[in-house]
């Protein structure tokens, strides 16, 4: 999942500011789960913007992050409502997907914070960095890269005390502490030990792409 | 038979009981004061940490003073060298530079976190960690490679020291690590400040089997406040009851002062303990700011001067400094031995 968080008013008025006529799109995966860009986020919004702003339409698109399904839903949306901007309530991806396959000008109401698990509403953290060599077999399925602060691959830091991390003010467990706890608990304490050699950075050169078709 | 490139290294590797200490570049790009403080420890230590932005602070860098304090004091150093600023590519540079200063050992840690620091809005870099850091710096100086395998014209020589942490708890992860960083090539380890000599016979309990020298980590307290702050606001540091009682009928007694020297009389006394109850390589003293108390403590703990100070001036240095740097204003400073 990826978690959103709505951006401050005054940012997003800023952000609006020189445009009149605006388009509401919202995200059916993603940030109707985080409450940030789901249907009824987007009818509150289109409440709140029409004050100051003329909103021509709303929607919520199933997933704005799949360049198919922006084109079927907001094909000729922008010339046919005659459209200053898209304000749109999804990730980052979303709103690029949407400024590429529309060409309109695209305006983020969200701030994209991580991925991360959905323990409840409300209540998200991040698990995963995307780092493209997953070691999650070799550390109790607990994530160093994610979850220690400085994404550590051979043991904890000095920066640890009664398990908690010195990064957060001490309210954070130590990744490293937790992996060693996993570990003995499932016998597998030579893992901890093994030498985990520095990361292969190429792996994150330039925007990263799949294509095998 | 392995070569032994430092001071530090022949005393540890002779089991003579080993003091090292510690100077802080501050944020300063005045040099003075740091020459000065490395007079007051020349000849009480065997060599001198010269800390990389400690806390996360952004200070003057320490390849300089290492530099000049080698030169122009003949004072060895310990260069420390955390991951957080620079990544593989920086550091290497920096140890090729090191290496040409005349700098024999180093200390690779990871570093406090960035938001910890003076500029937390900085992007913490964490390359590599300071186990992948001693195995690089292994390379450099045993294959006479960097990382990738790249040869180095003419390569360092280094001794590599860690980090441990006797404090930590759980223990158990912290040795685990510890045990990698050996595995990776480290040579010493210096530790994290202890003010129970009973945590410190643990943890040198515990870290036996490793057989690497240990240096306790030993940090006087400048004031009665810097004691209740350790003892209270950093998780994993305990002060005993003993000491805390000690400092405050000090302070009723002689105030600042008082303090100042019963500290000499308490860890005096614990560097004795040390030496004499424990299987302990030596101590490592951090007395940033007060760094004058050092020698002090030292005498109180009836230790000799190890060394004499000038002995360790390589004549190589001295006439490539000779050659390109004119003399620093300090050295007019040295004192008599």
């Amino acid at each position: 999942m990826i978690i959103t968080v709505s951006k401050p008013v005054d940012e997003l008025l800023t952000m609006l500011q020189p445009f009149k006529r605006v388009f509401i799109v919202g995200c059916g995966e993603c940030a109707t789960v985080c409450q940030t860009g789901g249907e009824e986020q987007v009818k509150r919004m289109a409440n709140e913007l029409s004050k100051l702003k003329e909103v021509v339409g709303v929607t919520v698109i199933e997933s704005p992050c799949d360049e198919r399904l922006v084109r079927r839903d907001l094909k000729n949306t922008a010339e046919m409502n005659n459209i200053d901007a898209f304000l749109v309530m999804s990730c980052g991806i979303g709103v690029q997907t949407i400024s590429e396959a529309t060409g309109a000008i695209c305006i983020p109401a969200l701030d994209t914070k991580f991925m991360g698990k959905v323990e409840k509403i409300g209540r998200f953290y991040e698990r995963c960095r995307a780092c493209g060599e997953c070691i999650l077999y070799e550390t109790g399925g607990i994530c160093p890269i994610t979850r220690c602060a400085k994404g550590l691959l051979n043991g904890p830091c000095g920066g640890q005390a009664n398990g908690k991390c010195e990064v957060g003010n001490w309210q954070n467990d130590c990744a490293w502490v937790l992996i060693h706890q996993r570990l003995k608990e499932i016998g597998q304490l030579n893992r901890f030990k093994k030498f985990r050699e520095p990361r292969d950075y190429q792996l994150k050169a330039g925007p990263g792409e799949v294509i095998w078709r | 038979m392995k070569r032994v490139y430092s001071n530090l290294m022949t005393n540890l590797l002779n089991n003579n009981f080993t003091i090292t200490g510690e100077i802080e570049p501050l944020k300063t790009s005045d040099i003075h004061e740091i020459l000065f403080t490395a007079v007051e420890l020349a000849g009480y230590v065997t060599a001198v940490n010269i800390t990389d932005n400690p806390q996360a602070f952004a200070y003057m860098g320490g390849l300089i003073p290492s530099r000049l304090i080698q030169e122009e004091v003949g004072l060895e150093v310990v260069y420390q060298l955390t991951c957080r600023d620079k990544n593989r590519l920086a550091l290497i540079s920096d140890l090729l530079a090191a290496g040409a200063a005349g700098i024999r050992n180093v200390l690779a840690i990871t570093g406090d976190h960035t938001s910890l620091g003076d500029n937390p809005k900085a992007k913490p870099v964490f390359d590599l960690d300071s186990a992948q850091l001693t195995h690089m710096i292994r390379r450099m100086v045993d294959e006479g490679v960097d990382l990738d395998g790249n040869k180095i014209d003419s390569p360092p020589s280094f001794h590599v020291g860690v980090a441990a942490n006797p404090n930590a708890d759980p223990l158990e992860p912290e040795l685990l690590k510890l045990e990698r960083k050996v595995a990776a090539g480290a040579e010493f380890i210096q530790t994290q400040v202890v003010y129970e000599i009973e945590r410190a016979k643990t943890f040198l309990d515990e870290a036996a089997y490793l057989k690497v020298p240990i240096l306790i980590g030993i940090c006087p307290l400048k004031s009665l406040k810097m004691a209740e702050w350790l003892d209270k606001e950093c998780p994993g540091i305990h002060i005993p009851q003993e000491i805390m009682e000690r400092l405050s009928q000090a302070k009723d007694k002689g105030g600042k002062e008082g303090v100042l020297e019963e500290n000499i009389e308490i860890f005096g006394g614990l560097l004795k303990e040390l030496k004499h109850t424990t299987n302990a390589s030596g101590c490592h003293i951090m007395a940033v700011g007060f760094e004058w108390i050092v020698p002090r403590i030292v005498e109180r703990a009836g230790l000799k001067r190890t060394f004499d100070w000038r002995s360790i001036i390589s004549r190589e240095i001295t006439a490539i400094s000779n050659a390109v740097a004119p003399k620093q204003q300090a050295s007019t400073h040295r004192p008599e031995p």
